[in-house]
């Protein structure tokens, strides 16, 4: 009941937030807005045991994507841009996808619902739960569902965290930075030479 | 301390300076003790590059690049990927099927260790390089 009552009340949180990154004007208070949106998410994953999936939403979405994004920032403008008329038809789209989610969610199992399709299911949880210990030997089973039931979607998703690299750097590139736009850096560089020097 | 560092961060510096190693320390925990507790190779690979971006959000940018040059990121990122597809190409050649790792020691158990290991390792390589990646390409473009 309690575990219930924070999740709502998290949950509500995470409402409020999103309300204030599409109201906000001010870009660098919705990327702060987003990361705190994912320390909730976090949190909400914390109380429903599921460690893992908070620990990378607290440090992919909380820390990391919340930098990337302020970098991201200094290569725009800090404020929205003012739009001139109202766009209906993009209300009507974000409307009409979003009843379809809610929709969509009306099918999944409830939380914790161990009469689930999936959990009934003898090759799937039952299996991983009941024989990982034999099998793989570690207790952490969803590590040994990431990297050995599961090994070749794991690749998957690496494969793609490469290939978002490779985009980025073959969109954006390395721009070698010249010496002068860092005097104290050039300073540093001369201060080592002469050291090796003597 | 190198002169010209910026005065007003001194506080945040000396800092981070404390906390940088105790971050890294964690992320190899982190990997480390990812069959044991909860994290793995992905979280791993960000707290690690989390370290890292730190260092270059205090110091500047400049000096991470000469802490952690972008040809060896370039590097641990294939790297990264080739480790874990070739962990999957050594159990053929043991005579198993494509990523398992029961084959690769003797004990199977044995061998799901190893292939555990070698498989985080990579996703933590490839990870940590392409977060740092991605900091270096934000913070060294100018509009």
């Amino acid at each position: 009941m309690t575990e219930q009552l924070v999740i709502m009340v998290l949950l509500s949180f995470l409402v409020v937030i999103a309300f204030g990154i599409i109201l906000l004007k001010d870009l660098l208070v919705a990327v702060i807005l987003s990361g705190i949106y994912s320390l909730t998410a976090a949190a909400i994953f914390v109380v429903m045991d599921a460690v893992d999936v908070a620990f990378t939403e607290a440090a992919v979405g909380a820390g990391v994507s919340t930098i990337f994004l302020l970098g991201a920032l200094t290569l725009t403008r800090r404020q929205q841009k003012q739009q001139k008329h109202n766009n209906y038809f993009a209300l009507l789209v974000v409307t009409l996808t979003g009843a379809l989610l809610i929709y969509g969610t009306l099918d999944l199992p409830g939380y914790g619902d161990g009469q689930s399709i999936a959990n009934q299911h003898p090759q799937l949880a039952q299996h991983f739960l009941q024989k990982s210990e034999d099998e793989i030997g570690i207790p952490n089973v969803v590590t040994s569902v990431l990297a050995s039931y599961r090994g070749y979607d794991t690749l998957g998703e690496t494969v793609v965290v490469f290939t978002a690299a490779i985009g980025v750097l073959s969109l954006l590139g390395l721009r070698r930075r010249k010496r002068e736009e860092d005097p104290e850096l050039d300073a540093k560089r001369q201060c080592r030479q002469q050291n090796e020097e003597v | 301390m190198v002169k010209g560092l910026q005065q007003h961060h001194r506080v945040l510096q000396v800092i981070s300076k404390l906390f940088i190693p105790l971050i890294l320390l964690f992320a190899f925990y982190v990997q480390f003790h990812g069959d044991f507790g909860p994290g793995g190779g992905f979280q791993a690979g960000v707290i690690f590059a989390s370290a890292f971006i730190l260092h270059g959000l205090i110091f500047g940018e400049g000096r991470t690049r000469l802490v952690m040059p972008p040809y060896v990121l370039r590097f641990l990122m294939s790297f990264g990927v080739l480790l874990y597809a070739g962990t999957g190409l050594v159990s053929i050649m043991m005579g198993g099927n494509y990523l398992d790792h029961s084959v690769l020691s003797e004990d199977a158990l044995h061998g799901q260790h190893w292939g555990i290991f070698a498989v985080e390792l990579g996703v933590g390589f490839t990870v940590t390089a392409v977060m740092i990646t991605l900091f270096y390409c934000f913070s060294s473009t100018r509009p």
